[in-house]
């Protein structure tokens, strides 16, 4: 399985029309909320989490992933009751990452979005416990089992959202 | 320095980011004392992102609520008819049971009166769509499509006719949050209803409902209903709540938490009620309906008892349609009144009469307090020439036989207190429909305990 990068082509910037920007991130906030009502099973899945990534890793800026992974987050954890931030350092660190890690990689293949994503799933997560239990003083569940479950959802349903992302890839 | 900050910008940035979450973290993390409000800067981001959101979940959600409503209104109508027959079934067993319970909802309000209790009714709901949830574990709120255009604020009551669902919080334009009894941040009042245990009901980590740090104590078992106790504040007393479905120990120290099935479908909710007003008095809805309650189980009684087409039934006494009290005596002649085609159970009449029998006692309402029965007959029969016959007047006193002081019914004593401890009841002087006899005496407790009398009175159906 190639993983790292072994031509121009691959360690290309793509680009998208700046509506998918906008609307991608609202989208998956709003799916997020909508489908977690009806389907409780919907809980595990991230989308948001899931668009940051794919950000990441096709834009391949480290910089604006940071962002970009900032301005979701905190726009989740808006939804939430929580402070803000909690989602938005996470995903800010995830972007990172994920850019950082799009130069180097080849992220065309779905294996490797497979791993990369199970990996950013369980790197969101340990941020997240980190903040919350030693930052924040709040009591958080943890069950390792679950943990790996989520990540690996999230994974399969991140290469299924990725290759629909794909789509909308402005040609050049 | 240039090439320091030109080579190392990502992670400049990425740094200059969490710093600023972080520290915007902090000053948003308070002790637990204080209020849990927002202020301004996070309170409007969080009305952006939620008008931002809730826009298309409103049109999502309505949209599948028109779909289904059109399979489930048009298409899916089998073995309604059936449904409908075994709904009306179910209604006229409810108003029996509704009889008894308004009973004794008159007596816990006069018990209530008497100890100074306030109680909390519900006066106004306001009806909402749940239109999204966080969309995530962490945190159970949940989003309704009513906000202070509705008339809805902060720390309001959500339930369902289930049982409750938590309590708003953030509250918008047309969306408010609501943070769900399951989430670890919640708090509820609540009592065990067969214990009568009192305690706190928090969320825990996996997002369950648990009343936590309470002694431990054996008579907790599972399956006993919880409702909240009204002592929060928010909770108007005696919602449900869930049942306990099992003891846990607490894991920082010797008290046990009682983990409970919430009442309410949290994870399948779709509408819910806020409730935006409560007060201490009864609304008047609910007084009406409780005077109407033993009217309505007394004339689907009446419809059930086989002694309605009794041929052996005593016969009705013309004029004697009123309170259904039989005024006359023995003496009185019999005279079939043939105007009424149903005429309604009658008991039968006392074979030796006396100044204890319900037909010699003058009615309650004329009764003087602190006087005894026989007493009171006198001064209050003379205003009432009727009801009382010419032979019971007579006797000023009460016999001097000995054996009947013992099985004093003094039923007919206990309403002359009764329409001062609750005068909104409406029923006493209505009446208009004929009734059983059995006169409407819903506080016998208040005779002294030595008078009660050990045998029934003679107004019993045979």
């Amino acid at each position: 399985m190639p993983l790292m990068a072994s031509s121009r082509h691959e360690v290309g910037t793509r680009s998208y029309p700046f509506l998918i920007y906008v609307l991608t991130p609202v989208l998956a906030l709003g799916l997020q909320s909508l489908l977690s009502l009806h389907f409780t099973f919907f809980d595990v899945i991230d989308l948001p989490l899931l668009v940051t990534i794919y950000y990441g890793i096709t834009k391949r800026e480290p910089m604006s992933a940071t962002v970009v992974g900032a301005a979701i987050g905190i726009a989740q954890d808006a939804l939430t009751h929580h402070a803000l931030g909690i989602f938005g350092i996470a995903k800010s660190v995830v972007g990172y990452i994920a850019a950082s890690l799009g130069v180097r990689v080849d992220t065309e293949n779905h294996g490797t979005r497979l791993m990369l994503t199970f990996a950013f799933t369980l790197v969101q997560t340990a941020v997240l416990f980190l903040l919350q239990r030693h930052m924040l003083g709040q009591p958080v569940a943890w069950h390792w089992v679950h943990e790996l479950i989520k990540a690996a959802v999230n994974a399969l349903v991140g290469v299924v959202l990725f290759a629909l992302l794909d789509q909308t890839r402005r040609r050049e | 320095m240039e090439s320091f900050f030109s080579r190392n910008r990502n992670a400049l940035v990425l740094i200059t980011v969490l710093l600023a979450q972080v520290v915007g973290l902090a000053t948003q993390v308070r002790s637990p004392g204080t209020s849990p409000s927002d202020k301004g800067g996070v309170r409007l981001i969080r009305a952006w992102v939620v008008g931002l959101v809730s826009p298309p979940e409103r049109v999502l959600h309505s949209g599948g609520l028109g779909v289904r409503g059109v399979w489930t209104n048009y298409l899916d109508l089998i073995h309604v008819r059936q449904q409908n027959k075994n709904l009306q079934a179910e209604l006229d067993a409810l108003r029996l049971e509704e009889a008894g319970l308004a009973e004794d909802a008159r007596q816990g309000q006069r018990l209530q009166a008497l100890l100074g209790f306030r109680e909390k009714y519900i006066y106004k709901t306001v009806a909402a769509q749940v239109i999204g949830t966080s969309g995530t574990e962490q945190s159970h709120v949940l989003f309704i499509d009513k906000g202070l255009k509705d008339g809805i604020t902060a720390d309001m009551a959500v339930i369902t006719p289930d049982g409750i669902v938590g309590k708003t919080r953030d509250v918008f334009e047309h969306t408010s949050q609501v943070l769900e009894i399951s989430d670890e941040t919640s708090g509820a009042g609540v009592i065990m209803v067969n214990t009568r245990i009192q305690g706190v009901l928090h969320g825990n980590s996996w997002g369950q409902p648990q009343i936590v740090n309470l002694s431990p104590d054996d008579r907790i078992k599972a399956g006993e209903p919880v409702v909240t106790s009204g002592g929060d504040s928010i909770y108007p007393r005696g919602l449900a709540v869930g049942t306990v479905e099992k003891v846990v120990p607490d894991p920082e120290g010797t008290l046990v938490n009682v983990l409970l099935k919430p009442a309410a479908n949290l994870e399948k909710l779709e509408e819910v009620l806020v409730i935006t007003n409560a007060g201490d008095q009864m609304p008047a809805g609910m007084q009406q309906d409780l005077s109407d309650a033993q009217q309505r189980a007394s004339e689907i009684l009446a419809e059930r008892l086989p002694s309605r087409a009794d041929p052996n039934a005593p016969p009705v006494v013309a004029g004697q349609t009123g309170t259904g009290q039989v005024s006359g005596s023995a003496q009185t002649p019999p005279k079939l009144d043939n105007a009424l085609p149903t005429p309604p159970p009658k008991p039968p009449l006392p074979i030796h009469p006396d100044r204890y029998s319900s037909t010699s006692v003058a009615p309650a309402d004329e009764m003087v307090p602190g006087t005894a029965a026989g007493s009171a007959a006198a001064p209050a029969g003379a205003g009432t020439p009727q009801p009382t016959p010419p032979a019971e007047k007579k006797k000023p006193a009460p016999p001097p036989t000995g054996t009947e002081p013992k099985a004093v019914p003094k039923k007919p004593a206990a309403p002359v207190s009764e329409p001062q401890q609750a005068p909104p009841e409406q029923t006493a002087p209505q009446a208009p429909k004929p009734k059983p006899t059995e006169p409407q005496l819903p506080a016998p407790q208040q005779t002294p305990p030595t008078t009660t009398p050990p045998a029934t009175t003679p107004q019993g159906r045979s």
